[in-house]
């Protein structure tokens, strides 16, 4: 079996301790200071409670948010009889700081009416926040309070489930696109199909075998295909075209990062303080909404994707295959299926209104490449008509019982409609307007296609809000249960251990000093179980304590004091090795498993081990020295 | 004073198998009382600012269409906590992540000031996800713990301090099952505390029976293991004291929604504590463990020379 004496012995710094049994190195009362002073100072900004604040912000750079529009705002606020602490510019935007929680909600309102008047495009984002008020001296030294979770600041929490079957069928029709492209400029006859992406698959069409073989030479030429065949389907030659596993992997990579981007955009728009959009596993996305009260609001962002597609209205020489069919204030108008543009290609979209006729309008700013594309297709069609089909689709999750099991069904809702067919008037450049919208989708759409399409819908698979009165009940309980816990611990050891329990008391202090300081360092996220946690913690914490302590009452008997010391913390620290080693790999199968509240809970014990194991072996074993080590004890009080 | 730990094994095993059993039937029976991170469904948590009955909540439920929520007050008398089970049957797209807002609309007008506290959704294939992790977390948590155990032990202390962790993760599951307590993921992240906890525990007394019966020569195996709980019985007590003073003031005064959190340590502890002076002793005994087990291969262990 193996023997880890000598790393024990080593750890305990008593290598020559059978001629020396006072030996102690000084070194280790400098580390156990050392890390009580950087504990005290890490640990310190939690101790100030932190203010209740505005955050204003705003995403367009011709608005500087400098300290003389800062202090201008908290006029604003002063002037309708709010309170405010003070106000600064923090580079990005800016922050006030309130008294009451009360005045927060004031404040908001008023500062949203004043900075975007008329209440359409709102150029201010004005979010509530709780301002940090650790002293400058900590700050410089990067000393910053833990953050809340959810559950204890109060908001929302999602999780994202990202629809990657769509994702695939998106770059699937890439593809098709790509190959069909590829055969119109080789001259190279394919027949036209509505459905060439079926089954994972893209599947060309061909009247003959002579041309399909010479479409897979050609096609395969490029290289650009992971795996391309000839094959039949329903009675005609078919090139099968299917992507590989890397493949695959890449594009759902691709999908999650690209939503993620297109989520914080969004997000940036509902205007949260400290929005957390991460993603989680394969396909999902996690999102915390700290503050966010309403989550209907925030929904309406999430899930939805809406987006335009411009298009020509079918000419005379068209072939009817490229053409579809939609209906238009009553009538049916025939358009190209090819687009000249799509809500990808804008830049910029601002939600407005017509001054001649009052009606909601969006301003369109297209990217280089859209803009010379929308100008190439106009140029030439001067007097006739372009459509511009607004595009909106809901993810909806159906349940059914089949078998006693519920089976989710997911399905996309798409409505697709032909808000407007117009008479070109002359080439169109990179900005221009659409109208024929109501107000709401008119805000929408400007807000949809400002953050960015989606690169596959999503469907919200998890969800939980808690109210900002239970968040802060639950701190106020749980740093009662700290307390009171810490508390009767304390006098317990006193009592018990009388000398050596105060020791053992001093040591517990301190890591719950240090484990503090570890976990407001790290930018530990504070959760509920994450209390439960650190009580947890303060439980068993005394344990590596107990035995020592009951170690070198059991030595006591048999040798002279300092002996007894001596042996007392040499022979338990194998087993308070053992003991919490198989501890910390518990903690760690829990972090493994866990996201959110279990995950808060393995963080903090996961540290507290440490942090134990070290007060233990570096803080009260120095204590015990500094009193009985140095002189021949005839009494321990233990 | 010593106390014959192991003379009393007979009664401990008995002890031990009647709780076993009776967890064993309760789970069978009535099953564990899944909360909703594991079955999914929503959960909406509502202040009033009167005391309410949950039969008046549940009545206007009803009448919403909500007839199959379940109603009951939370911590207080004005705090009602309401479950509505996953959506069954095809009812098309009715989407229960907006339930929280419809809910407490629906009894602020027909009963008074609501505050919505609390609003949870969990999709079944979430719920379902969460079950299988769960469970795969019990087993590596034991596999990883068996594993340690034989590297730093023997066989036969890894087999005792596993059957050790086994009995107490059944019984304490047990216990929720008979009262029907509701198991969500922070009960899961205290059963799996709770195999820490007991090993802790187990391991203390493990290395002192190795200890004993490498420096003991006299004595049978029943006698070291007996002389070495009696060693260890008060570290063991004063550690779980601790413990459970800590845990009984987070039960206390910590809230409905980490009491159950608690309630899961707090039996999980005091059965841990049993398991590990009889649980684990008795299985080494029962495996005839002998000084040939533990001898040493190297040189005499260094830490039983100060």
């Amino acid at each position: 079996m193996a023997d880890n004496g000598v790393f024990g012995q080593n750890l305990f710094g008593n290598r020559n301790d059978s001629k020396n049994p006072h030996y102690y190195p000084v070194w280790r009362y400098f580390v156990a200071l050392f890390v009580l002073v950087l504990a005290c100072i890490y640990a310190a900004p939690n101790i100030y409670p932190p203010d209740f604040a505005i955050q204003i912000q705003t995403d367009n750079s011709d608005l500087k948010i400098g300290e003389r529009f800062m202090t201008q705002a908290a006029e604003i606020l002063v002037g309708e009889g709010i309170h405010v602490k003070g106000s600064d510019a923090t580079g990005k935007g800016g922050l006030i700081r309130l008294g009451t929680d009360t005045d927060q909600l004031r404040a908001q309102t008023v500062l949203d009416k004043r900075l975007n008047p008329g209440g359409q495009d709102r150029q201010f984002v004005i979010a509530l926040n709780l301002a940090p008020t650790t002293p400058a001296w900590l700050q410089n030294l990067g000393a910053q309070p833990m953050t809340l979770g959810l559950d204890l600041s109060g908001g929302i929490h999602f999780v994202l489930e990202v629809d990657m079957e769509s994702a695939i069928a998106k770059a699937l029709n890439d593809e098709a696109e790509k190959a069909t492209d590829y055969l119109r400029k080789e001259n190279i006859r394919y027949r036209a199909s509505s459905n060439m992406v079926q089954e994972n698959l893209v599947r060309i069409p061909f009247a003959t075998d002579t041309t399909r073989d010479q479409a897979l030479r050609r096609l395969r030429s490029t290289n650009d295909y992971d795996s391309i065949v000839a094959s039949e389907s329903q009675g005609s030659p078919v090139v099968e075209i299917g992507i590989g596993d890397d493949t695959r992997a890449t594009i759902e990579d691709v999908a999650v990062e690209q939503n993620l981007t297109g989520l914080r955009s969004r997000i940036n728009e509902l205007g949260v303080a400290e929005p957390l959009v991460q993603r989680l596993g394969r396909s999902r996305i996690v999102i915390d909404l700290p503050g966010v009260q309403d989550s209907s609001e925030a929904k309406r962002l999430l899930d939805k994707f809406a987006t335009l597609e411009f298009r020509l209205v079918a000419k005379p020489e068209d072939r009817p295959s490229s053409l579809e069919v939609m209906s238009y204030e009553g009538r049916t108008r025939r358009l190209q299926r090819a687009n000249i543009v799509t809500g990808d290609s804008v830049i910029n979209a601002i939600q407005g209104l017509d001054p001649e006729t009052g009606l909601p309008q969006v301003n369109i700013e297209l990217d280089s490449e859209g803009g010379e594309r929308m100008n190439r297709a106009t140029g030439p069609n001067i007097g006739h008509s372009m459509a511009i089909i607004f595009i909106e689709q809901k993810p909806v999750i159906a349940r059914e019982l089949i078998d006693d099991e519920i089976v989710e069904k997911r399905s996309i809702r798409e409505e697709r409609r032909l808000i407007s067919v117009a008479t070109i008037q002359a080439a169109l450049g990179y900005r221009f307007r659409i109208t024929g919208l109501s107000m709401s989708e008119a805000r929408d759409l400007a807000l949809l296609l400002r953050a960015g399409a989606l690169a596959a819908p999503m469907y919200i698979v998890e969800e939980r809000t808690v109210g900002a009165s239970l968040g802060q009940e639950n701190i106020d309980r749980g740093v009662q249960a700290v307390m009171i816990g810490f508390v009767s611990v304390l006098l317990f050891m006193l009592v018990y251990y009388k000398v050596f329990g105060l020791v053992a008391n001093i040591a517990l202090t301190m890591n719950l000093t240090v484990l503090i300081a570890v976990m407001s360092l790290l930018g530990a996220t504070l959760t509920l179980p994450g209390i439960a946690g650190i009580v947890l913690t303060v439980g068993m914490a005394v344990d590596a304590n107990v035995l020592i302590f009951s170690r070198i009452r059991e030595e006591l008997a048999k040798s002279v004091p300092s002996i007894a010391i001596q042996a007392g913390y040499g022979r338990a620290f194998l087993t308070i090795l053992d003991a919490n080693i198989t501890t910390l790999l518990v903690a760690l199968i829990l972090l493994g498993i866990g996201s959110g509240p279990v995950a808060g809970f393995a963080v903090t014990l996961s540290i507290g081990i440490l942090t134990s194991m070290f007060t233990a072996i570096f803080v009260s074993r120095g204590i015990v020295h500094l009193v009985y080590g140095r002189r021949q004890v005839q009494k321990v009080w233990i | 004073m010593t106390i014959d730990f192991m003379g009393k094994r007979t009664l401990a095993v008995m002890f031990s198998g009647v709780i076993l059993v009776g967890s064993v039937v309760a789970l069978t029976v009535l099953g564990v009382n899944r909360g909703l991170d594991f079955t999914g469904g929503a959960l909406i948590e509502v202040g009033f600012s009167e005391p309410v009955e949950p039969a008046i909540v549940r009545g206007v439920l009803d009448d919403a269409g909500y007839a199959n929520a379940v109603v009951q007050n939370f911590g207080s008398e004005t705090d009602i906590l309401i479950r509505v089970p996953p959506n069954k049957g095809a009812s098309g797209t009715s989407n229960q992540s907006t339930l929280g807002d419809q809910i407490s609309a629906e009894l602020g007008a027909k009963i008074g000031k609501v505050e919505l506290r609390r609003s949870e959704f969990v999709g079944p294939a979430v719920g379902d996800e969460l079950t299988e992790d769960g469970g795969l977390a019990l087993l590596a948590a034991l596999g990883m713990i068996m594993v340690y155990i034989m590297f730093r032990f023997t066989g036969k202390f890894a087999l005792g301090a596993v059957a050790a962790l086994i009995h107490d993760v059944v019984i304490t599951i047990g216990a929720f099952a008979a009262f029907q307590w509701t198991f969500n993921l922070p009960e899961l992240a205290a059963l799996l505390a709770v195999i820490g906890y007991s090993l802790n525990d187990t391991i203390v007394v493990s290395d002192r029976i190795r200890e004993n019966f490498r420096s003991t020569r006299r004595g049978t195996s029943a006698e070291i293991i007996n002389y070495s709980l009696n060693q260890t019985i008060g570290r063991t007590l004063v550690t779980s004291l601790t413990t459970l003073f800590v845990l009984v003031a987070l039960l206390l005064v910590g809230g409905e929604q980490i009491a159950g959190f608690a309630r899961a340590l707090t039996i999980g502890v005091v059965i841990g504590t049993y398991s590990s002076i009889y649980v684990a002793a008795t299985i080494l005994l029962a495996l005839q463990i002998t000084r040939q087990d533990l001898a040493v291969p190297d040189k005499e262990s260094a830490d039983s020379v100060p």
